[in-house]
């Protein structure tokens, strides 16, 4: 055991050495290996935050949600089924939710304005997200103005703005009292936008959805759980996207490491031939070739991580985000919760490192093989 | 398909498995035609230069044929999230008919696999390829094994949908199912428990014998293959119960779980580990007395069997400690 654990480390030893004696040709391999893990390590962690995020922002949604639909649309729903449907066995309580959309001309916004039973929010008052804040330049105690349904302007006080911490979830948020948003939007008297449900057991549900959809047709349930999937695929496959794209990089590092390994110089093939003839094995030989293999590759995955998680963390992965947030006029300014995954951390390892194995074997076992006379007298 | 980075590192890995047993299967085959050690032929010369390349190759794609199977079964943990009714593995896996038989081929090759290593580290320790042909014979099956693995695993993931309903842990391994998954929970359990314990103890003693003697290995292997059946069918027979506190609950895959610590890895890799270990012990038997290897073989296998009946004891411990320690009783 102790003897091949020496041999190891002997020949890791001249491993080293003999990578530093080619220090340019191997620092230029290390620095786009690292750069391709780089990129891949970016995508992965930011899309992981993000699930993380929008999972937190979820927790605190509606277990379920009833809209009604007109015509294949969504339409208010009448308050009236409210009592039908807190009828049903298992559900604990049924609250009609009022807000819509607002078009803001002068910024080119969307805002989201949510009707609040909050009591201290005066009438004519408003609470904004900081996104509006920001957008609008306006502060408490300033004056929005906002069209009303004929065009006039009605002027809301800014009573309130939310913390930038809850800004991933409020930035465009605008609340206001339930009677202003009825006035605002001529709202039909007796509908709602949509019903939100909440069960005792959460296990049912499904049954209590099933039972909606039955007594009354026209509606549509949405599940927490639902949307929370709907996010995790569309997370996932906007990352499967990019990395599909991705592969051709690292087709193309593929090739160049291929190059780099196969192309070698005839000194470096005049050294495996001494190595050989002063009583070095192939195998030994291959061990070498796979010890700097290891040692390039764990070095670039150690550094592309690295800084992967720096880009997604601390500079909120300004390089791509537009391609895996989206984007709008009013967008959240957000900070991810740094979030390390450790099979996460695995599959990186067998995305980036195998592909190079690959493509490192044939290469070494060609220069290994080489007979030492025919390689000392080239 | 569904565009998850485990789904993709599952593919390319086995994409690039494939090819290249495939490529060690077509050498394989010349070398079992054409290998004469005592021929100085310039085909002879290649081949012996090309089983280098070729068992590199196979440690590297057979190594991550090992991770795999934990890799697969992870991330069919991790896909539950995405198909209502799942809520484990055992959803995921149901999602479409490829699924449970794709896991049986990972464990088959799994083993073929960590058998193949174990044959090949013997035969790099001596000089003169002794076990040459006997590891292409046995690299023989496994070139249809991957290729049908990566298949199966094509053919499960494309069919994988998002919006497809799925059963539930609870109602595949009831006791009122039809089917292996229904009969293996229902299987009774003072027997299984008896027939658990009974091959355990027997497996642990063959294997202390082999290890201080360096005989019985035959009986060691076939035992150690026995124990990974049966503390397979045990585990969804009783075993799991214990861990979950639940008198209904079979599933072999909630275990590993975050609720459960994880508890499912250290099994797995344990119950894996051990039956691997013991098993090597027997196939490297026949070739104990091949002249450069008589001395390195012995020594492999008694260390093979330490390590076999370390990893089965551990796996013990954890399944008694389960069993003994639960607030959970089975009744009569």
């Amino acid at each position: 055991m102790n003897r091949s654990l020496q041999r190891h480390l002997n020949i890791l030893d001249f491993a080293l050495s003999s990578l530093w004696r080619r220090k340019g040709k191997n620092l230029a391999l290390l620095a786009v290996y690292t750069l391709i893990i780089f990129i891949i390590a970016s995508i992965v962690f930011f899309t992981q935050a993000l699930k993380r995020e929008a999972d937190l922002v979820l927790q605190d949604a509606p277990d379920l949600v009833v809209q009604r639909m007109v015509a294949g649309r969504h339409d208010p729903i009448p308050v009236s089924y409210g009592t039908g449907i807190a009828a049903i066995r298992g559900v604990s309580e049924v609250t009609p939710r009022f807000w819509g959309y607002y078009y803001d001309p002068v910024t080119g916004a969307n805002f989201t304005l949510v009707a609040s039973d909050d009591q201290e929010l005066k009438p004519e008052a408003i609470s904004i997200g900081s996104g509006v804040a920001r957008t609008s330049r306006i502060s408490i105690g300033d004056f929005l103005p906002l069209k009303d349904i004929k065009g006039s302007p009605v002027l809301f006080s800014v009573q309130k703005i939310f913390p930038s911490s809850s800004e991933l979830v409020a930035a465009d948020l605008i609340q206001l009292r339930q009677e202003d948003f009825q006035r605002l939007f001529d709202f039909p008297a007796g509908r709602a936008t949509d019903l939100a449900v909440s069960a005792g057991n959460p296990a049912e549900l499904e049954t209590i959805a099933a039972k909606i959809v039955h007594d009354f047709p026209d509606t549509r349930p949405i599940l927490k759980s639902e949307m929370i999937r709907t996010y995790d695929s569309v997370f996932d496959w906007r990352s499967g996207m990019v990395l599909v794209v991705l592969a051709v990089a690292v087709l193309s590092f593929i090739i160049f490491a291929w190059d780099k390994a196969t192309g070698l110089s005839a000194e470096e093939k005049k050294e495996i031939g001494i190595l050989k003839s002063i009583g070095w094995e192939t195998t030994d030989v291959l061990l070498l070739k796979s010890w700097e293999g290891i040692v390039i590759s764990l070095s670039a995955f150690l550094f592309g991580v690295s800084l992967g998680y720096l880009h997604v963390f601390f500079f909120s992965a300004s390089l791509f985000e537009h391609a895996l947030k989206g984007w709008s006029v009013l967008y959240p300014e957000f900070k991810l919760t740094p979030v390390i995954d450790p099979y996460l951390i695995c599959l990186l390892f067998l995305l980036s490192v195998g592909p190079y194995v690959a493509a490192t074997v044939v290469p070494s076992w060609l220069a290994a093989t080489v007979d030492p006379d025919a390689a000392m007298r080239s | 398909m569904i565009m998850h980075p485990g789904v993709l590192a599952l593919f390319t890995g086995s994409l690039l498995t494939s090819a290249m047993i495939l490529y060690a299967g077509w050498y394989g085959v010349r070398i079992l035609r054409n290998w004469d050690l005592s021929s100085g032929s310039e085909l002879q010369l290649a081949l012996e230069k090309r089983t280098y390349l070729i068992s590199t190759l196979l440690t590297y794609a057979l190594g991550f044929e090992l991770i795999s199977l934990f890799l697969f079964v992870f991330t069919a943990d991790r896909l539950h999230l995405l198909f209502s009714g799942a809520m484990c593995a055992a959803g995921t896996l149901n999602a479409n008919g490829f699924g449970y038989p794709l896991l049986i081929l990972k464990l088959v090759n799994f083993l073929l696999a960590g058998i193949w290593l174990i044959v090949n580290h013997a035969d790099n320790q001596g000089y003169d390829y002794p076990l040459i042909r006997f590891k292409y014979l046995l690299l023989v099956p496994l070139v249809p094994w991957s290729l049908l693995e990566f298949s199966y695993l094509f053919a499960y993931f494309s069919g994988l949908h998002a919006d497809v309903i799925t059963s539930c842990c609870g109602s595949l391994f009831s006791l009122e199912r039809p089917g292996i998954a229904g009969d293996l929970a229902s299987l009774p359990v003072e027997p299984m428990r008896l027939a658990f314990f009974g091959t355990l103890a027997a497996t642990l003693v063959s294997g202390l014998y082999s290890w201080r003697s360096g005989k019985g290995c035959y009986p060691f292997a076939v035992l150690s293959l026995a124990t990974l059946l049966v503390s397979l069918a045990s585990l969804v027979s009783f075993i799991c119960l214990y861990i979950y506190q639940l008198p209904s609950h079979h599933c072999p895959f909630c275990i590993l779980q975050g609720e459960y610590h994880y508890l499912g890895y250290p099994i797995y890799a344990t119950l894996l580990g051990g039956a691997l270990a013991g098993m090597g012990t027997g196939f490297l038997h026949p070739w104990r007395r091949r002249g450069s290897l008589s001395r390195a073989i012995p020594r492999l296998q008694r260390r093979l069997a330490a390590t076999s009946v370390l990893l089965f004891a551990v796996f013990l411990a954890i399944a008694s400690y389960q069993m003994i320690f639960s607030p959970f009783r089975l009744g009569r």
